[in-house]
């Protein structure tokens, strides 16, 4: 069976789609499409991938306009005489054909207050149960599809105010995680914007390993910062003692 | 000349999967100012993919555990060919590495008493790997990314590829690289190198393995005068996926048949009880009977025989498939439906169940799966001293599945973490000493031309397809050097080899240099036909079967090639293959190997 995949080339300033007709096999998947593209009709055509099992979050894309990741994406799930079209994540700068330069994630993530371990005597006791949630969040696979589909990065282009989902639920599993001592509310509140987020959880949607982003993550994180920041007693008590916040 | 730019470091790390992050972390502990070169984004490396565990005799599970254990199960694993000082150091030591990675903030699966839970694996005589689900791997590379990038004198260079050693005598003094995203070039200037690339899979056709595996460091070490060893040893993973085509090679985890599931062929036989060696009698389950209550976890239970070393599980899928007794598509059925519970598949093995759910549209928890042996894990690599990660080229180290010594003739899975943890670390305190000891030599003006020549030749003329170059030489060593061979098969497969080699220099990269994977391919085959032909070479050269390796027509054990490897080395004749006599085993750890309780 043949099939239509048109592909965004090019850079931003000879932007282009190109349409292949390629042979598919059963239970191909996107990336298998494009890298048969590349092997038969254009070498140098761009498309960043590694592990091909969902595990590396390397081959992040737009498919017909949805976030997906390309090695997980098979062709089957597409009607057959729809024309697919794959194009790069938006939100990030674009290098070229498919590949865009997620640098940036990588420049907040320096920014979060790293893990502070209790010292204890002995190895750490931690109970599966306390830390279910914590291994929730450390699925993620940085694909950054949560980054790309969020409204603050994606419509607003707030990249200086707000870390985005990716580095929210980075922050919960260190800020949850039963042994870690760090202190990082007041850098949420301030620097990672945490109060943009307008839990429309398009994140949630796009997450490829499905992590409860918005619930589990960024709705108990605002929760505490507005505990820590906003709550009244605690604000009279601050006044009557001459603590400010 | 071409323009680059030059950067200046103390320590040089080639790669930035779990060897190479851990390298780097334990040389900047020792003061050194590290430069971490990653062919990826930071975080994707091969790692990610290890889904198992890590090896390491921390007894929280069976108490009876300890590193003498280990070892003695290593050095069995490798068919008694494996380097003992480094096993005995990796199974010393891996309970530290893991224990520290707690503290860097991994959160590993608990027992019932809040301990790190550890589970059984092939060859492993105890639940013996710390483990998170099946993604082990992720949570690793994570913690150990997430530590270096808040050290303040390692510097990341992302999606960057070393393309030659630079020299200055016989010392390794630097390297030059291009910028994928750009395609520009730059010079590192380096007191000492350490090659963590991994392995070599992307000469197979079907493999477990990303693009990124086409033996790089093997070649540059190769080429800039290091041994190698052990390099007819490659690792066939019994599991691989064999449906859909796509996704063909892709691996399913030994935790599979950890937590209980069981290989069966198409006449519904448990096949495995057929096939188990006299050197695991001792310590396997003969029957059903036996093997269930093992699964049921009762005292003093055998292990059942789907956990043998991977070299007899793939070995017997292959004969199962060959006679007539294979799956539908050319594999034989693993199935864990029939013994856990959906929920206990889902929680331990999440992962596994969406890759068959979303690639296969097979739901794990109801049906069996098809599964057949995938190229997965090169044992051969660089040589390397144990206590100091050393190649023989001064100021060259290198660690992880680059390296090579710790595994002999099969590796026990759940090994590799644990080995590159425990060696990467050495690796990165021993180059960083190195650095510290010797003065900083540049690389010879005259030699950094010659190397952008040859990095920039693919863009002269040319009417090679690197694509197809690339699937003749998988094709080649698929039929010629696979998971079995002959001497006859070798030969023909050397001589396709040099015939492929011969046609490199005509390849031409079309296109710009900025992000151009047809370019980038034309480079890494280069150091794919240098591993293939070393393989071979090697393979051909033990006319034995011993471990992953073999030989039809030498189906035996041969007691004299039991008490060598095989070295490759540039010779002045072009490749060399010389046996080099094992290191002596001390009678106190012969004993341990031998004794099925220490």
């Amino acid at each position: 069976m043949k099939r239509k995949i048109r592909l965004q080339r090019g850079e931003l300033d000879n932007l282009r789609l190109d349409e292949f007709v390629i042979e598919v096999e059963p239970g191909m998947v996107v990336l298998d499409a494009i890298l048969l593209i590349q092997a038969t009709e254009a070498p140098d055509l761009a498309i960043r991938w590694n592990c091909k099992a969902g595990k590396c979050g390397s081959c992040s894309a737009e498919v017909n306009g949805e976030p997906k990741l390309t090695c997980m994406t098979r062709l089957s799930d597409y009607p057959e005489d729809q024309t697919l079209t794959v194009q790069p994540m938006k939100t990030f700068p674009l290098i070229k054909d498919l590949v865009t330069d997620v640098s940036w994630n990588y420049e907040v993530n320096k920014q979060i207050t790293p893990y502070q371990h209790t010292e204890g005597t002995g190895d750490p006791i931690m109970f599966q149960a306390e830390v279910d949630r914590v291994q929730e969040f450390r699925k993620c696979i940085e694909c950054f599809l949560c980054q790309d589909v969020c409204h603050v990065l994606r419509s607003h282009d707030m990249k200086d105010e707000f870390a985005g989902p990716r580095f929210m639920i980075r922050t919960a599993g260190l800020e949850m995680h039963p042994l870690d001592q760090g202190e990082r509310l007041e850098h949420l509140r301030d620097d990672h914007g945490i109060g943009l987020c307008n839990i429309t959880k398009c994140c949630t949607f796009a997450c490829p390993e499905h992590i409860e982003i918005t619930d589990n993550a960024i709705i108990p994180m605002k929760e505490r910062v507005i505990d820590e920041y906003y709550d009244p007693l605690k604000w009279l008590w601050n006044v009557v003692t001459g603590k400010s916040n | 000349m071409e323009d680059f730019e030059t950067r200046e470091c103390d320590v040089l790390v080639v790669g930035a999967g779990g060897a190479g992050l851990r390298a780097a972390i334990a040389a900047s502990e020792y003061g050194a100012k590290v430069a971490l070169v990653s062919k990826s984004l930071l975080g994707k490396a091969h790692t990610v993919m290890a889904e198992g565990g890590v090896a390491a005799a921390l007894g929280n599970v069976d108490e009876r555990d300890n590193w003498k254990i280990h070892f003695r199960d290593t050095i069995r694993g490798s068919k008694n060919l494996a380097n003992w000082e480094m096993a005995k150091i990796h199974a010393e030591k891996a309970p530290d590495r893991v224990r520290e990675l707690e503290r860097w903030g991994a959160v590993f699966d608990r027992t019932e008493e809040g301990k790190i839970s550890q589970r059984n694996f092939g060859g492993h005589r105890y639940p013996r790997l710390a483990h998170v689900g099946d993604r082990t791997g992720l949570e690793i590379i994570r913690t150990l990314q997430d530590h270096a990038v808040h050290m303040e004198n390692i510097e990341v260079f992302m999606e960057c590829t070393v393309s030659d050693i630079l020299k200055s005598g016989n010392r390794a003094v630097g390297a030059l690289a291009y910028y994928r995203s750009s395609g520009k070039l730059v010079v590192f200037e380096a007191r000492a190198l350490i090659l963590a690339t991994g392995g070599i899979g992307k000469a197979y056709r079907i493999t477990s393995n990303s693009w990124e595996y086409t033996g790089d460091g093997h070649a540059l070490a190769y080429l800039a005068g290091a041994d190698l060893i052990d390099m007819e040893f490659v690792q066939f993973h019994p599991t691989g996926m064999v449906w859909p085509p796509s996704v063909r090679g892709t691996l399913v985890t030994e935790g599979v048949r950890g937590d209980g599931g069981i290989l069966v062929n198409s006449e519904g036989e448990r096949f495995m009880f057929n096939y188990i060696p006299d050197v695991f009698a001792a310590e396997t389950a003969k029957s059903e009977e036996e093997a269930n209550s093992w699964l049921k976890g009762e005292e003093g239970a055998m292990r059942p025989p789907e956990l043998l070393t991977r070299d007899v599980v793939a070995r017997a899928i292959m004969t199962e498939v060959n006679e007539g007794r294979g799956s539908p598509h050319g594999g034989v059925f693993l199935d864990i439906a029939s013994r856990q519970s959906p929920d206990y598949i889902r929680r331990k093995l999440p992962s596994m169940y969406h890759q068959f759910k979303e690639l296969a549209t097979l739901d794990i928890t109801k049906e069996p799966m098809e599964v057949g042996p995938t190229t997965h894990y090169m044992m051969g690599g660089i040589k390397v001293e144990a206590n100091t990660a050393a190649s023989t080229v001064p100021g060259l180290y290198a660690a992880g599945e680059a390296a090579a010594g710790m595994h002999g003739a099969n590796r026990l899975g759940g090994n590799s973490l644990s080995d590159l943890l425990v060696f990467g670390k050495i690796a990165g305190q021993c180059a960083a000493n190195f650095a510290q000891e010797n003065s900083k030599v540049s690389p010879h003006g005259k030699e950094i031309k010659k190397s952008i020549e040859n990095t920039l030749e693919p863009f002269e003329d040319g009417d090679e397809n690197p694509y197809q170059i690339h699937q003749e030489l998988q094709e080649i060593m698929e039929s010629h050097a696979g998971i079995v061979r002959t001497g006859e098969e070798l030969e023909k497969g050397i001589r396709k080899l040099e015939e492929l080699e011969k046609r490199l220099p005509k390849m031409h990269a079309k296109g710009e240099r900025k992000y151009n994977p047809g370019w980038h391919l034309c480079l890494d085959l280069h150091n794919m036909i240098i591993t293939s032909l070393a393989l071979s070479r090697a393979a051909l050269e033990r006319t034995e079967s011993r471990g992953a390796h073999t030989r039809l027509d030498y189906p035996d054990y041969d007691d004299e090639l039991g008490k060598v490897n095989m070295i490759v080395r540039p010779g002045p004749g072009g490749m060399s293959v010389v046996r080099s006599p094992l290191l002596k085993m001390p009678t106190e750890l012969k004993d341990y190997v031998l004794k099925e309780v220490v």
